[in-house]
């Protein structure tokens, strides 16, 4: 059985219960629900809200560089800390907190496998409490744009069919039958997928407990849907976080080059004026 | 403290597959709802009971998937 690109992005459950009070270490939880670390987290681990604290919330983007080393410094972070990051949702919003990490040259930044679930399904110990912080002073490296995709370069790659574009969305919103996930505000002008994606769904990736499947299942399963390296991948999905986890997965445990998130996502082209928009099923799902 | 009984069913609310987790965290009952496809959450609660606090969350969870639209293709 092949192994992960890269194993060491990865911690298990053990590992971070065995490290929780390692001063070297820093564990943090980031999930979609942002009550959930109040109702018990792994001990010692603190929280980042994505819709507060990992974006700006001025202008929509991701952190600068001052916002970032804020974040990292208001956490007790050095640029030597271990990052040890998990969330709901199998790390839906803890990968987007990764992929930031990564932009801004955080050197060792690890998910916790199977995320908040498989602790919780472990039956592993909870704290309601924050734990004291000292802060530390960090200075991020220049940001890592080779890690993000901008509309003008997924404009391109659409028209020229030069990158490989992976909506890991659902079905139903590939297809534009929904707007949004099901239960959540419609976000878009319009419905269906940037001309010549492929559908991904991001669950595709992960096995029940919320782990990732191995590396020779994830190699069949993208290289089942021609992707596999032989041109730039650009992951999309509705604002960027369910992207981040497939950019994750194609980046770090496939070591794939050239991967990038388009946080835009459908939130931006579907609401592009002018822009093309292809409607209906995937080739593969198609009756 | 721990999380203890931890389950995950999959049930049917406002016309869309939910999967409903819930745990006890001592004398307290969680319940969450996400739903199937992509797995977005959708309602969180708590209850003195198991059955409470799923209760909660299915019927936050029909509402919300009540509203959903879906679009001729």
């Amino acid at each position: 059985m092949a192994t992960y690109a890269h194993p060491e992005m990865l911690v298990s459950t053990d590992w971070a219960a065995s490290h929780r009070a390692d001063p070297d270490v820093r564990i943090v939880e980031v999930d979609v629900d942002t009550k959930a670390y109040d109702e018990g987290h792994v001990p010692g681990a603190i929280a980042w809200a994505w819709n507060t604290q990992l974006c700006d919330t001025v202008r929509r983007d991701i952190l600068s560089q001052e916002q970032f080393e804020e974040l990292m410094s208001s956490s007790g972070v050095n640029p030597e800390t271990t990052l040890v990051i998990y969330g709901d949702n199998n790390n839906w919003f803890a990968a987007w907190a990764l992929w930031q990490a990564k932009i801004y040259g955080h050197a060792d930044v690890r998910l916790m496998n199977g995320g908040r679930k498989k602790w919780l399904a472990e039956g592993r110990e909870l704290s309601t409490e924050t734990p004291p912080v000292k802060r530390a002073g960090y200075r991020a490296k220049n940001a890592d744009l080779s890690l993000r995709a901008f509309l003008p370069q997924v404009q391109q790659a659409a028209a020229a069919r030069s990158a490989a574009l992976v909506d890991v969305r659902s079905p139903q919103e590939f297809s534009g039958e929904i707007l949004a996930p099901p239960g959540l505000p419609e976000t878009c002008q319009r419905g269906g997928h940037i001309p010549g994606a492929r559908n991904i769904p991001w669950g595709r990736a992960s096995n029940e407990d919320g782990t990732f499947k191995s590396a020779d299942e994830l190699r069949a399963l993208y290289a089942g849907e021609g992707i596999d390296g032989s041109q730039p991948i650009i992951a999309y999905c509705r604002i960027g976080e369910r992207s981040s986890h497939t950019w994750f997965v194609l980046k770090y445990l496939l070591g794939l080059d050239n991967v990038t998130n388009y946080d835009g996502s459908w939130t931006e082209w579907g609401n592009l004026v002018g822009a093309n928009v292809e409607r209906g099923a995937a080739a593969g799902a198609r009756g | 403290m721990k999380a203890e009984e931890y389950r995950e069913r999959r049930i049917e609310a406002g016309g869309w597959p939910v999967n409903v987790s819930s745990y006890r965290v001592g004398d307290e009952w969680h319940a969450k709802a996400d739903n199937v496809s992509p797995g977005a959450a959708l309602a969180r609660a708590a209850g003195v009971t198991r059955e409470e606090a799923e209760q909660r969350v299915v019927e936050r969870a029909a509402e919300l998937l009540s509203r959903t639209r879906r679009h001729e293709v």
